[in-house]
């Protein structure tokens, strides 16, 4: 009954490849424009639908939402050294070694006292996951997720991420310093003792 | 020698900026942005891209016949140049006046499937094979509704050499030695009793001279598409099927070669269509009363400001031509062998017959 009508002839043939012109001439002249750069939830995102739609990318990149997990970043000013963001890491591409500090070394900035320096604190952004436990168990919020996400290398080990303020010079410092204070004591305890023993 | 090199520096100017152009029409088409790196936007890109071309090694398949195999892109751009010779640039300038130009051309670039048939046998190589073979018998087969189309232009003009040609499109016309005395009348038939001699611009241009030329020229915008295997008659290159058709083996300077001819051919096929069909170098601004308009965009030939506007209005046109050819690449979708055959034989070739037939009755008009 309904028969599919058939577009042929000379007339239909020449109309169909004029606006096939038409067409690509339309795309040419608004070629003079370019879309935005803009995240999807704004407003102008769906509203773009002429001109050039490449994005130049290293000039040019489209903003990351505002709960993206990309790299991780410590501040280490405001680190505690508590190590509960290694313990929670899935993969264990946190690494942190300690040493007690021998006398007051300050305040984060949310006023929690700083007792351990960070020997050494890495982290393989090769191994992470990006899961973002770490960032939720840190007490102090000085771990946290960055909106930047191209940070490929050449070579893998620029892959491990380190945070540590201290030289290892400086790390050997402070270990001596704390090894001094722990004979220090120790001896002042043993002293204690043996005057105990005798009183 | 002088007219040599200046036309094959002219050519590869006009090549290098048909390469950046082909490119940048394209992204612009597909709402991308083309080449932006190199040079300010981009324009560069050809250049760089010939300059990687020549770096790159000279590979020579083992087994292919070698002999061919490195003849053949010579001889394909050779035939392709050597077309160029009979083309009138400007009034005074054509590098080999000669008085059977027409039929030099279509000679000549005759040559070119030779050449083509002879880089896909000599690869050795079934995709290099399979698109000479498509492109000869397309080639071979379009020659037939162009170079009718051609022969109506001749009958029309009464002449084979193309600056007589050229001179008739025009309001120079009577300072061509033998035209003296030649009119021209609008869409020239003398019974209108109107005589555009004078008038010149684009009253006198053949497709308005002889409008049943304006067939004749999209017949043969198409079949030269063809010729120059453009889309949508691209089949013997087709990317898809054949990787690249008969310059699949081809590398480095070589395939730098064939890529020249392949856009030298495409500027000479326009060139050719503008000379027969749009007026040559002849002004589109016809003379009204007082207001020389053809005059003043014409120069005195002989002089270098007609050389100048020559050069000028040929290459304007030409250009248009070209951006036709690439936009018409980018919107139609390539043509299956079949239909390709169907076009060429039941179609293009029995209009055109029809075309050279009214042609000629066209005329007996006209004198």
């Amino acid at each position: 009954m309904n028969e599919v009508k058939k577009h042929t002839g000379f007339g239909y043939v020449v109309k169909s490849l004029v606006s096939g012109l038409g067409l690509t001439w339309r795309h040419f002249k608004n070629a003079r424009n370019r879309r935005t750069p803009e995240y999807v939830s704004d407003e102008n995102y769906f509203k773009q639908p002429d001109g050039m739609a490449t994005l130049k990318y290293p000039y040019e990149a489209i903003p990351v939402p505002d709960n993206g997990r990309y790299r991780l970043h410590n501040e280490i000013d405001d680190c505690i050294v508590c190590d509960l963001c290694a313990k929670i890491c899935p993969v264990n591409c946190i690494t942190i070694e300690s040493v007690k500090a021998t006398e007051d070394i300050g305040m984060t900035s949310d006023g929690t006292k700083k007792r351990l320096y960070a020997q050494v604190f890495d982290i393989d952004m090769a191994k992470c996951c990006y899961c973002g436990l770490c960032t939720t168990v840190c007490p102090t919020d000085c771990l946290t997720m960055t909106p930047v996400y191209d940070f490929a290398e050449v070579n893998i080990k620029n892959m491990v991420y380190h945070f540590t303020d201290l030289t290892p010079e400086q790390a050997e410092e402070k270990k001596q310093l704390l090894a001094k204070q722990q004979e220090e004591m120790a001896a002042a305890k043993a002293a204690a003792l043996a005057a105990r023993k005798q009183g | 020698m002088l007219a040599f090199l200046l036309t094959l520096g002219a050519l590869l100017g006009v090549v290098i900026a048909l390469a950046y152009a082909e490119r940048k029409v394209a992204a612009f088409m597909q709402d991308r942005m083309g080449p932006t790196e190199a040079g300010p936007q981009g324009s560069l890109q050809a250049v760089a891209d010939v300059l990687k071309l020549l770096q790159k090694e000279d590979i020579v398949p083992a087994a292919a016949d070698k002999g061919l195999f490195k003849l053949a892109p010579i001889l394909i751009f050779a035939a392709v140049f050597a077309g160029f010779a009979v083309i009138p640039f400007t009034p005074d300038l054509v590098p080999a006046g000669i008085g059977i130009g027409v039929f030099y051309l279509l000679a000549i670039i005759s040559l070119d499937v030779v050449g083509l048939l002879m880089a896909g046998w000599g690869s050795n190589n079934k995709y290099a094979m399979l698109g000479a073979m498509r492109s000869v018998a397309q080639i071979v087969s379009y020659e037939i509704p162009a170079g009718l189309a051609i022969l109506s232009v001749v009958m029309v003009c009464q002449s084979l050499d193309f600056q007589e040609i050229s001179y008739q499109q025009g309001a120079l016309m009577n300072q061509f030695p033998g035209l003296e005395y030649e009119m021209n009348w609008l869409f020239g038939i003398e019974a209108l009793g109107i005589n555009t001699t004078t008038i010149g611009g684009i009253t006198t241009w053949n497709i308005f001279r002889a409008p049943i030329l304006l067939v004749a020229f999209i017949i043969y915008f198409i079949a030269s598409l063809a010729e120059s295997n453009r889309a949508p008659f691209d089949i013997p290159e087709a990317e898809s099927e054949l990787v690249a058709g008969f310059h699949v083996e081809y590398s480095g300077f070589r395939f730098a070669v064939l890529f020249l001819a392949e856009y030298s051919m495409m500027v000479l096929v326009c060139l050719v269509a503008v000379v027969l069909f749009l007026g040559s170098w002849n002004t589109p601004l016809p003379n009204i009363g007082p207001v020389a308009l053809a005059y003043w965009t014409s120069g005195t030939p002989g002089e270098i400001s007609s050389i100048l506007w020559g050069i000028f209005w040929l290459l304007s046109k030409t250009f248009i031509l070209l951006f036709l050819q690439l936009q018409l690449r980018w919107t139609y979708p390539r043509l299956r062998v079949d239909q390709l055959m169907h076009l060429c034989w039941k179609v293009l070739t029995p209009v055109a017959l029809a075309v050279v037939l009214i042609a000629g009755i066209w005329r007996l008009l006209m004198i």
